[in-house]
């Protein structure tokens, strides 16, 4: 099954189970507060989606690690590799 | 005891490293790679060859290698070159055939990835017998340098979307710092159809697709000390449709 299948079968999944509760498809007589729970739900959801991705990203963009000391070694090398590489006859 | 010791030895010996490094105008970078990859190769004492693929560059990048096999010699440097610029999958295809290790390593030549984690990577497959470790810039001490905010930015959100919408099992997808087994490599390369980044992602998608084990190294990610690095509106876009593509089509 494909990505693309399994968010459309969640997706279904979850908008099923919200119009029976919503609009009391089966019939069930569900008390009135369930429906007051469910209708504004998928809005909700969206809504707290919305604010964990962006506090997640904005949480690891500014956590990104800045690699100053793996730049500075690399040039250090690069001066070292120059040196030998020219002792060993390499013509640039 | 130094029968234990010398069958260790033996088996450490049977596994080869075969380090894929495709160029194209890379003169400046070529010496400097292959300088630290015989460092560390030296010094952890893997049995290792490097094979150059270089793309017809009109710089002397191969120039540079010839000379580079003559002073490390031809079982380590092997100059597989092609005549024209051709795709990063043929190029990996075309390494693969001429790589007489068990083991295939994939970087990038511009220095970004840095050789010295390439013993952790071995370290870390013996571990736990990966089918693949893959480099990462988002786990652990990982990161990256020479990154503004909105490419860093950009790369953050693009990952998020993709761990979002694919679940792949591994944390950084566009990476092309990685160790293969060989035969798994050559299962991969021959599924793989993307280009560019989504190679990559399109690589990893498939390995957890078919059921290989992945491990992860952190790595910190050295932005082109050389030359330029390129990340435009285009490369967005082609990064979006491959993204939507892998994700209806596995």
């Amino acid at each position: 099954m494909t990505k693309l299948l399994q968010w459309l079968l969640g997706v279904s999944l979850i908008g099923i189970a919200w119009g029976l509760v919503t609009f009391d498809l089966l019939d069930l007589q569900l008390p009135a507060v369930y429906k007051e729970v469910a209708w504004p739900m998928p809005v909700y959801l969206l809504v707290v989606f919305g604010c964990y991705s962006l506090a997640t990203v904005g949480y690891r963009v500014a956590t990104f690690n800045d690699c100053e000391e793996a730049a500075k070694e690399l040039q250090a090398q690069i001066k070292e590799a120059k040196a030998d590489l020219k002792k060993k006859g390499l013509k640039m | 005891m130094a029968g234990s010791k010398s069958k260790k030895k033996n088996r450490e010996e049977a596994d080869k490293y075969s380090v894929l490094l495709p160029t194209y105008n890379e003169r400046e970078n070529l010496p400097l790679i292959v300088w630290l990859l015989v460092k560390y190769f030296g010094e952890s004492g893997y049995n290792y060859e490097i094979i150059v693929i270089d793309d017809g560059s009109p710089d002397g990048t191969l120039q540079i290698a010839e000379q580079l096999q003559k002073i490390y010699g031809e079982d380590k440097i092997v100059l597989r070159p092609r005549e024209k610029k051709l795709g990063l999958g043929t190029a990996y295809i075309h390494g693969i055939k001429h790589a007489t290790g068990n083991f295939i390593i994939i970087m990038d030549a511009d220095l970004s990835h840095h050789p010295k984690f390439i013993p952790e990577f071995i370290k870390k497959q013996k571990e736990g017998g990966y089918d693949l470790v893959s480099g990462t810039r988002y786990r652990g001490d990982g990161g990256v340098y020479g990154w503004d905010l909105r490419r860093k930015l950009i790369s953050r959100g693009a990952n998020f979307v993709t761990q979002v919408l694919l679940r792949p099992g591994a944390s950084d997808l566009t990476g092309s710092f990685r160790l293969y087994k060989k035969d798994v490599l050559e299962r991969l390369v021959e599924r793989c159809v993307s280009k560019g980044y989504v190679f990559q992602m399109e690589m990893i998608v498939r390995a957890r697709q078919l059921g290989y084990s992945i491990g992860e190294v952190p790595i910190s990610f050295v932005d082109r000390v050389y030359g330029e690095s390129k990340l435009g509106g285009n490369e967005i876009v082609s990064f979006l449709k491959g993204l939507l593509t892998l994700f209806a089509t596995t």
